[in-house]
């Protein structure tokens, strides 16, 4: 599949949001844990970070005027179900920034409702991205339920790493940072743990292959004329090859710096050197390694339609 | 009604009429123009409703060229339908034709990439999705004469291998070539329930082939070296 760069980055960015606005609002739960100060600015950043990345998605439309027309089929479209749920979770994260603006009571029943609204809003919204990918049958890379769980820990991971880099920041006295690094320890790891599942899960050929798309089952069948003699649509679109010794090696960077590199940062911080900066270098680490990620989810996505054009397996 | 062609792989010769007809057609029609960019430039491309490939199926002697033309399958169950998050790709309930409209599409993609036989294109000037739309605007046509009121690839195609008609239809020609000739659909295994057939080539019997006599025995002891230096002298 041709990497479409502002899906990529919208992918990452918003992913990256809803995961803080996730991780807030557990922590927000905690009494003292998160103080106001912190949770206006990590809500205004995630409102930010989401923000930018919707308007990115709206890039790689070939038609913008109808993109409202999106909301319309939440029946049956994932793509329509993230559209409509990404917008209606401003409502909720509006509100949950307010509360900490106004220094709403923390104990309180509503502060409860309104956090699992926002927590479970944010879930939806990133569930919801992974299965536009999964749902669709004629990609096997990517119709796995693992894609959808690549996307919801990652983000996770990334909201851990954020909340994390704001609390030493911004609170003057972090009493919690153990705990905090120790959850964006164990998120880093079961991210970086389902994505190799994932690229174990997709290494083993399976799916269709150019005999059952031409229907010739019972020979062998190669393509002679591939019937155009330049680019089109579904080249562009679909025939995207990348070497396999570059993916290793993108592999290997995106897996150092998503996870590794983190980690690390993590485990030097629990043995006592507390710097923010360090956090935030491992959060941008990540960032940049989950970019990468992003490009080669759909660098090493193989559409059927290839097989048409004279690709054996898929 | 079930509406949809049967293809027959056994006598089309893959000549592009029917893609030429189909672009000739369509340009001017319902969900025309069919933009070519840079027509009359280095690397000429543009919107097709139907492509041909040409494969070679089966191994020497065996081994035949297959002309293979695709184009929308109008499958029952359309996954390109229902991915489509603005609600512009429908399939017309009576004739179970997969159509675009052209006023909803955002030209996103999302239904070109849900369907395996590649027959969705986006139109990049004028951002939104193409495809086969099983020429409604002429089968349908009531002032054209009844003979006519068929798909342009269909009635174009010299080789006579394009049918039209409804496989809900147990009488119709597509639903008896398809019956008679062990027709099938292409990626069954996805689930689309595709409604174009495929018609396999027929089985005929094999083309003599004269036997080479590899054998030296009994060749002359000229021969034998004339085999020999043929062999070892490099060309």
């Amino acid at each position: 599949m041709h990497p479409a760069l502002s899906v990529i980055f919208f992918t990452v960015v918003s992913g990256a949001g809803y995961g803080l606005f996730m991780l807030l609002a557990v922590a927000g739960l905690f009494a003292g844990l998160v103080v106001a100060e912190m949770g206006i600015t990590a809500t205004v950043l995630a409102v930010v970070m989401i923000s930018i990345g919707l308007a990115s998605s709206t890039l790689h439309l070939a038609n913008p005027k109808n993109a409202w027309r999106s909301f319309l089929r939440f029946r049956s479209s994932w793509l329509s179900r993230e559209a409509v749920f990404a917008v209606l979770f401003y409502l909720p994260a509006l509100l949950y920034g307010w509360a900490w603006w106004v220094e709403a009571d923390t104990n309180s029943l509503w502060w409860f409702i309104l956090s699992c609204i926002v927590f479970a809003g944010a879930l939806l919204t990133v569930f919801s991205t992974g299965m536009i990918y999964a749902c669709l049958k004629t990609i096997r890379q990517w119709n796995t339920p693992i894609t959808p769980a690549n996307y919801v820990f990652i983000s996770i991971m990334h909201g851990a790493l954020l909340l994390l880099c704001l609390y030493l920041f911004i609170v003057p006295q972090p009493v919690a940072r153990q705990e905090l690094a120790l959850v964006a320890l164990a998120a880093s790891l079961l991210a970086g743990l389902m994505k190799m599942v994932y690229y174990g899960w997709i290494g083993k050929p399976a799916g269709p292959s150019i005999n059952t798309a031409t229907g010739f089952n019972r020979a062998t069948v190669r393509l002679l004329d591939i019937g155009h003699s330049g680019d089109n649509f579904l080249t562009h679109e679909f025939s995207f090859v990348v070497s396999p010794c570059r993916i290793m090696a993108l592999r290997i960077l995106s897996l150092v710096l998503s996870f590794i590199v983190p980690i690390i940062v993590i485990a030097v911080m629990l043995n006592g050197a507390w710097h923010a900066s360090a956090a935030a270098l491992g959060f941008v680490s990540s960032l940049l390694g989950i970019l990468i990620e992003r490009w080669l989810f759909f660098a090493e996505a193989k559409h059927v339609v290839n097989l048409y054009h004279g690709a054996q397996r898929t | 009604m079930r509406l949809g062609l049967a293809i027959d792989l056994d006598t089309c010769v893959g000549c592009n009429a029917c893609a030429v007809a189909c672009k000739q057609w369509n340009a001017s029609g319902t969900t025309g123009p069919l933009t070519d960019y840079h027509p009359y430039g280095d690397n000429p491309s543009g919107v097709w409703f139907n492509r041909i490939r040409h494969y070679e199926v089966d191994d020497y002697p065996n081994n035949k060229t297959i002309h293979f033309p695709m184009s929308c399958m109008h499958c029952e169950d359309a996954d390109c339908v229902s991915v489509c998050p603005t609600g512009a790709s429908y399939k017309m309930p009576e004739t179970g034709i997969v159509l675009v409209d052209q006023d909803k599409c955002m030209g996103c993609n999302y239904c070109a990439w849900a369907c395996p036989y590649g027959a969705r294109e986006l139109d990049r000037e004028d951002g939104v999705m193409k495809k086969c739309t099983l020429c409604v605007d002429r089968i349908f046509d009531e002032q054209l004469p009844e003979e006519e009121r068929q798909p342009a690839c269909v009635l174009t195609c010299p080789a006579h291998a394009r049918f039209f008609g409804d496989y809900d239809d147990p009488n119709s020609t597509v639903s008896r070539l398809t019956r008679e000739r062990g027709g099938s659909q292409l990626m069954p295994e996805l689930g689309y329930k595709p409604v174009n057939t495929y018609l396999p080539p027929r089985e005929r019997a094999a083309v003599p082939v004269h036997p080479v006599d590899n054998t030296t025995e009994q060749a002359s002891l000229l021969d034998k070296i004339r085999n020999w230096a043929n062999q070892a002298i490099e060309r």
